[in-house]
């Protein structure tokens, strides 16, 4: 049975003059346990709208998603939550740490909401990803470089089953990029974790075995004019 | 677990508006116990102060100016009362002692009460207590110009046992009203924290013979100090001198006159209890203000925090939780507050009255006041803690342009 599994997802939003707007159309997409996939496509193809609806943060209007063999179609926004924080490890472009908090309370935060808080786990994944001497670093005390490995960090603290990265080399330099690519991957063949990576850069696409064009695979951008992003 | 950890750091990263804040909440919740304290304190002391006493017998006239006069060294006496009104008093069957009392003179401020020598194994204060004296000193005795002094009045005047001091007439210092007598202190009183206390306490015929007193009522007296044999005997007592007599106003029984006094003065209690809440909802505002003013910054922390698997419920408890640990920052300093509020308060009666509050004196309100600010607290954390809620996640998440 696949990681990831959804079929006819849709997912439409109300445009300022009222009109439902048909933003995700997909007919079926899936994914297996530890397989590495990456996702590509122009802006306003729905990227990051498809990756919160499998996240579960965004509910969609019609269709199925199932994670771990848990549905999110029909679930309470709490199972929603609770799915995410128990089996999916997320990776921003923007890497979206807690200022006000250290490397090693944000992978702390990673936990808090899925199970119970591993102190010393937290601290042997920042020095995985080569922060063991930023533990108590703020994010602002922290290279661009540096902040996302503490993402990629928090994203693993919980033992994901399945890792969604949203353009996470995408506010790096060329060396930093193959760096954190290469932790994430890493991490996640460690881990036994599968990923779902949206990128632009050919480089990193290449770089994978399977990648999908989520231009072809959502019906819904094929159809709009104007972007959602 | 994660829950102090959210707290903590966003207090720390509001430090100011905290701080701020938790000082607000510090004042109200420091006003709201002194008041109530002093107040209540003010109240038992004053209308518990009757030095063993059941009732005043003085001259026609209010019977509080009485008990203030004769309980409390206040006022000035409503008139005098012939020595055979105090004789009739105190061969009736109905009182089991009466201790007449001479007042109308003073030693810079502090003023001499004329009785007699059995004063302190009939008067009274605390749980059946009676005054004693410092060591090394004595009771005055009749016959001589002695003196025993309240130990305030002997702290404030610097009199020791073997001073002398000539006394000035009336009741208010007047360095031109010095009379020749000259008194000999032979004792200081031990603290009884009662207007006891402020006096200065001299035979009674050493008062009535003063020089430059009027000749013609040298054997008066100022009031009588009334222990009755029972309650009923009050009521007759009363009936006597205050319905059937016309010249003399038996005041009984005393804790009632007083508590008449704080009635009549009710309104500022009132006044002083709507300023403390008024704070205290001032404080409850400026706690809701500053946090839902930072909401618009903290839309990207609660976003990333939900996207992490925070429920809604989660934020909501943490905005209403820091609402409540500003009030609970404020609460230390809030009691050091009303230490302060109180120890000045306790000091300013202590110094016009003698009679002495308690600061460290426990009381529930030192406990309810404290839960009610941090319960009003968390109440105003629920409008932002609503706007938290409905933070909506995906939006909040979408890179800041």
């Amino acid at each position: 049975m696949a990681l990831l599994e959804l079929t006819d997802l849709r997912k439409s939003f109300t445009s300022p003059d009222g009109t439902r707007q048909l933003v995700i159309q997909i007919p079926q997409f899936s994914l297996d346990a530890k397989e590495m996939v990456a996702l590509y496509g122009p802006s306003g193809t729905g990227k990051t709208t498809f990756l919160h609806l499998i996240a579960g943060i965004l509910a969609a209007d019609s269709g199925h998603i199932a994670v771990a063999g848990k549905s999110m179609m029909g679930a309470s926004e709490a199972d929603r939550d609770r799915n995410r924080a128990a089996h999916i490890g997320y990776i921003f472009q923007t890497f979206n740490l807690l200022q006000g908090f250290t490397a090693r309370e944000n992978v702390r935060l990673g936990m808090a909401f899925g199970g119970s808080v591993d102190n010393a786990r937290a601290d042997d994944l920042l020095r995985r990803v080569g922060l063991g001497h930023r533990l108590d670093y703020f994010p602002r005390q922290l290279s661009t470089g540096q902040q996302q490995r503490v993402a990629v960090a928090r994203a693993l603290a919980n033992r994901p089953q399945l890792v969604l990265a949203d353009e996470p080399t995408g506010n790096l330099d060329t060396v930093n990029s193959r760096e954190v690519l290469e932790l994430i991957r890493n991490a996640c063949t460690e881990t036994g974790a599968a990923l779902l990576l949206v990128s632009h850069d050919p480089g990193i696409l290449g770089s994978f075995k399977r990648s999908e064009s989520l231009a072809d695979l959502n019906h819904a951008s094929q159809l709009r004019s104007d972007p959602p992003e | 677990m994660i829950l102090p950890l959210l707290i903590r750091r966003s207090l720390r990263q509001h430090a100011l508006s905290t701080s701020v804040t938790a000082l607000t909440v510090a004042l109200a919740v420091g006003l709201l116990m002194s008041v109530w304290m002093v107040k209540k304190q003010s109240h038992d002391t004053f209308t518990g102060q009757a030095g063993g006493w059941d009732a005043v017998l003085g001259a026609r006239g209010s019977k509080l100016q009485l008990v203030l006069n004769a309980i409390f060294h206040l006022e000035a006496s409503p008139g005098n009362v012939s020595w055979d009104d105090y004789l009739t008093l105190q061969s009736n069957r109905a009182v089991s002692t009466a201790l007449p009392l001479a007042i109308g003179d003073n030693y810079r401020g502090f003023r001499l009460v004329g009785t007699l020598t059995n004063l302190p194994s009939v008067a009274e204060f605390g749980r059946s207590r009676h005054l004693e004296l410092e060591t090394g000193g004595r009771w005055f005795e009749d016959g001589y110009r002695e003196a025993v002094v309240g130990s305030f009045a002997a702290r404030k005047l610097g009199l020791k046992p073997g001073d002398e001091f000539h006394p000035y007439h009336g009741l208010n210092f007047d360095a031109r009203n010095e009379h020749t007598e000259k008194y000999l202190v032979v004792g200081i009183a031990r603290p009884s924290n009662t207007p006891m206390d402020r006096v200065i306490w001299i035979p009674l015929a050493g008062l009535q013979n003063m020089s430059g007193h009027d000749p013609s009522t040298v054997s008066d007296i100022s009031a009588v100090l009334v222990k009755l044999r029972s309650p009923i005997a009050g009521q007759q007592l009363d009936v006597l001198y205050n319905r059937q007599g016309n010249r003399l106003t038996f005041a009984w029984p005393i804790a009632r006159e007083v508590a008449y006094l704080f009635d009549r003065f009710g309104w500022v209690d009132r006044i002083l209890t709507l300023i403390a809440w008024l704070v205290a909802l001032v404080a409850a505002g400026s706690i809701l203000a500053s946090i839902y003013n930072s909401m618009s910054a903290r839309r990207r922390e609660l976003a990333i925090l939900r996207a992490l698997g925070a429920r809604r419920s989660t934020v909501f408890s943490a905005i209403v939780a820091e609402a409540a640990a500003v009030a609970l920052i404020g609460l230390l300093p809030g009691y050091a507050f009303y230490f302060g509020i109180i120890g000045t308060a306790s000091a300013i009666i202590r110094a016009q009255t003698g009679v002495v509050l308690d600061p460290l004196a426990l009381d529930p309100v030192l406990l309810w006041a404290p839960a009610a600010l941090v319960g009003l607290s968390g109440l105003a954390g629920v409008v932002p803690a609503v706007k938290a809620y409905q933070v909506d996640v995906s939006g909040g998440l979408a890179p800041e342009s």
